[in-house]
């Protein structure tokens, strides 16, 4: 080595020369400029070929339509609504709730099955938990579409007709209309019964204040949980019997073809709810287990350590600490069932898709307004659940240590 | 023993004052009774099956259950079942079981739609290689997974369209075109020799189901991994523009994703460029893909340790072979089974196509129930049976690769 080379080894390295698009804060600056121009530009045109579109093809711009008669009808609707006199925006609202109803339901009986299923799974009976291991793998790995498809087409299409109805107990018959059952009218003064059981749960949630200040000073229990019962039981049942049991049936009856009078559940809907629920049970069921298993075992095992019976053990040190591995995948599962209750068009179960983004679309023509408003609606509900899904994670994550 | 402590003693020894609520155990436990049989199936049975009055209980109902279900689906699904036949004759008479006939009879459609069947080659040899290359790729021990990746995302794709689709009148005469300038005689043979044109509304069956799950893969991986870039990105214009993405597609039903892509994308471009009735609801369908594959990537990425990241950095990487050479190779591995995972959900959504008008696996059992030579009291069932045996074979396969790999994961994480 010479001696410059040496003096040029030992001199301070300059910084590589690097060209100023390349470097610092201008790099970041131009592809990022460079990223919102390319989504700018592509917006912006996509808006211009829309709007050129839709004036060459002759379709609404605006939503007038939403003010005009819809001239078709719905079987099933939880407000009224008639072919004649209904507008468009009705049809929104009815098959809006239709939606809301099914998921709703589904998410009650997809949770109750779902926990049930989760424990047998766990359950330390071997055939037990071997049934629930193939309900859950059979559920899991067919798609939600073809279990609704089987329940609509090959399980409930082929019941008999009205006349060869299924009668099951309680005055309840089953048939290829669907399912009818007896109605409850309710008489005068039938809502002193609902004003008595308001009364009963305001009182129960007092009590059970008092039994808490009651426990933590002095340790006492008092068997508040009862006397709930009883309260919730008793005074309704009461204010019922003093109102004079306002309380009619009326009860369906094979009239010509079909039944008259009584409620009629469509076939439709018990598809959907069916096929929702069982689908949604197998994964609330994963959950579940999942849950139960995360809670370390040395816990339950300090419980009985301490003389809990084994149920107050599950419910005092099991159940909270599983709960908080449970509920924030478990509500992704109750999004889950509310966006699969779309398939509902699958089956011709009138929800917002079907009704909607279906019958409403083809009639005005205005894809791009309805489309829009469906998806704002299910995003809407989404956001909603996870930003109360965030709040519950934080009011968790400050109990722990 | 000093005085104080034996005083002590004494003092715990006797009655101690206490609050009457506060349990104190007086005596010993009752002594247990002796363990009974330990060994043997007798005793696997009293501990599995009839461990307490409860489990008994369950177990018998178990049992009763299983009397009452399983022989009648044996008897449906074997016993009682149609084998061959040549129409849905002998499956209308009453008692009759599966009509397996019908499957045997319908094969042919529901695995091509109506590809025409003198081409069928075509569509057998594309699935041939996706198979042979995603098995070299999902192999654990298999070797030049680089090379394998570069032609599932890169040459198959191009391959397989070409396959499917043919060249159409105007590529024929494209290409003939360009023959004729350069003189070139090998390009006019291929213009002359090209495969003939299948339109899309031909295809049908559990191909077209296999082609929307394989363009959703090879789509989402990609693009998963970008959108899970740009999210954890501390560029604010790409996190937000990415984050919107995926949070307004997971929001929403593949349905109105599917109903988006098929009545709004039309309107998005000149009415000249208007996209192929398959194509529409294959972008929705990679789309929707996409951003749940972003949110699997994304969990990845934040599984790697800080100290990856540093470490690359303080070598001097810069951001794209941070990415490239270090933080992608560990945190793609940790997702794999998450993967998998999303590729079973994918596979079990492909069923929606059947919304916008396209004939996959399941619309196409679905149509063919009606046939009027077939049509019966079995043959729905028999038809949902068959094509939930064929979703259950795949997804369950799957999910029991991505199990053997968390279990492979979690041994390489051990040491």
């Amino acid at each position: 080595m010479t001696q410059a080379d040496a003096a040029q080894a030992h001199a301070p390295l300059e910084p590589p020369r690097v060209p100023f698009w390349r470097a610092g804060w201008t790099k970041g600056a131009l592809w990022q400029g460079a990223l919102l121009a390319a989504f700018v530009w592509l917006a912006w045109s996509a808006v211009e070929n829309t709007a050129e579109n839709m004036r060459l093809r002759g379709v609404p711009t605006d939503f007038s339509f939403w003010w005009r008669p819809a001239g078709f009808d719905v079987n099933q609707t939880l407000i009224p609504f008639s072919s004649s006199s209904s507008t468009y925006g009705e049809a929104f609202l009815v098959g809006l709730l239709n939606t809301l109803l099914v998921a709703a339901l589904g998410v009650v009986l997809a949770t109750v099955l779902g926990f049930l299923i989760g424990v047998a799974r766990l359950s330390t009976n071997w055939i037990v938990a071997k049934l629930a291991a193939v309900y859950v793998e059979v559920i899991r790995n067919t798609p939600l579409l073809l279990q609704l498809l089987f329940w609509y087409n090959a399980a409930l299409k082929p019941l008999p007709n009205p006349r060869q109805s299924v009668a099951l107990p309680g005055g309840i018959y089953l048939n290829n209309r669907g399912l009818f059952a007896p109605e409850p009218i309710f008489g005068p003064h039938f809502d002193w019964t609902l004003w008595a059981l308001g009364a009963a749960v305001v009182v129960s949630l007092g009590l059970r204040a008092y039994g808490k200040r009651l426990r933590a000073t002095t340790s006492r229990r008092p068997p508040m949980g009862r006397i709930a019962l009883a309260l919730m039981i008793g005074l309704p049942l009461l204010a019922f019997l003093a109102a004079g049991a306002p309380l009619a049936w009326s009860v369906p009856e094979l009239r010509g073809f079909n039944f008259q009078g009584g409620v009629r559940i469509y076939p439709e809907f018990v598809a959907l709810l069916l096929g929702l629920s069982l689908y949604t049970a197998a994964f609330i069921a994963e959950i579940v287990r999942a849950g139960v298993l995360s809670v370390s075992h040395g816990q339950s095992e300090a419980a009985a350590a301490l003389g809990l019976p084994r149920g107050r053990a599950l419910r005092l040190v099991v159940i909270p600490q599983a709960m908080r591995v449970v509920v924030p995948p478990l509500t992704n599962q109750y999004l889950n069932l509310t966006k699969n209750s779309s398939l509902a068009v699958f089956v011709g179960y009138p929800d917002l898709v079907q009704v909607f983004a279906g019958t409403v679309l083809n009639q005005t023509g205005a894809a791009v307004q309805v489309i829009s408003i469906t998806m704002a609606v299910y995003l809407v509900i989404s956001l909603a659940t996870s930003a109360a899904m965030n709040l519950y994670n934080r009011r968790m994550a400050l109990a722990e240590r | 023993m000093s005085e104080p402590h034996a005083a002590a003693l004494s003092a715990r020894n006797a009655e101690p004052a206490r609050p009457p609520h506060v349990f104190v155990r007086a005596g010993g436990a009752p002594d247990l009774p002796p363990p009974g049989l330990v060994g043997g199936p007798l005793a696997w049975a009293q501990a599995n099956l009839f461990g307490s009055a409860l489990s008994a209980a369950l177990t018998l109902a178990s049992l009763a259950f299983l009397a009452w279900a399983l022989p009648d689906l044996v008897r449906w699904l074997l016993l009682d079942a149609v084998w061959s036949a040549p129409d849905g004759e002998a499956c209308r008479r009453p008692g009759a079981g599966a009509c397996w006939a019908y499957i045997g009879a319908k094969l042919e459609f529901f695995a091509y739609g109506s590809y025409p069947r003198e081409m069928t080659w075509r569509v057998d040899l594309t699935l041939a290689l996706g198979a042979a290359l995603a098995v070299w790729l999902l192999w654990p021990g298999a070797r030049r997974k680089g090379l394998g990746l570069a032609l599932f995302f890169g040459a198959y794709p191009l391959l397989a369209l070409y396959l499917l689709h043919g060249l159409g009148d105007y590529a024929r005469a494209l290409l003939g075109g360009i023959a004729a300038l350069t003189g070139s005689a090998t390009l006019r043979d291929v213009a002359r020799n090209a495969l003939p044109l299948v339109p899309t509304n031909l295809w049908g069956g559990i191909f077209v189901s296999l082609l929307v799950a394989t363009v959703g893969i090879v789509v989402s991986l990609p693009l998963g991994v970008l959108l899970a870039l740009g999210r954890r990105s501390k560029a604010p214009v790409a996190r937000f523009l990415c984050v919107m993405l995926i949070e307004i597609v997971r929001g929403v039903p593949l349905i109105t994703v599917l109903f988006m892509a098929n009545t709004m994308l039309p309107l998005f471009v000149p009415a000249e460029w208007s996209p192929d009735r398959l194509m529409r609801p294959l972008i929705g369908v990679a789309l929707f893909a996409s951003v749940y594959m972003a949110e699997v990537v994304r969990g990845g990425l934040q599984a790697v340790p800080k100290g990856q990241y540093e470490g690359a950095m303080a070598l001097g990487l810069s951001w794209t072979n941070m990415m490239r050479l270090i933080v992608l190779p560990q945190a793609l591995t940790i997702v794999i089974p998450g993967v998998v995972n999303s590729f079973i959900a994918l596979f079990k959504d492909t069923t929606l196509v059947a919304i916008v008008g396209i004939f996959d696996f399941l619309r196409a059992v679905d149509t063919q129930r009606l046939d009027p030579a077939w049509a019966g009291p079995t043959i729905s069932a028999t038809g949902y049976v068959f094509a939930a045996a064929f979703y259950f074979v795949f997804c369950f396969g799957m999910s029991r690769y991505s199990l053997m790999m968390e279990r492979r994961l979690a041994r390489g994480r051990r040491h």
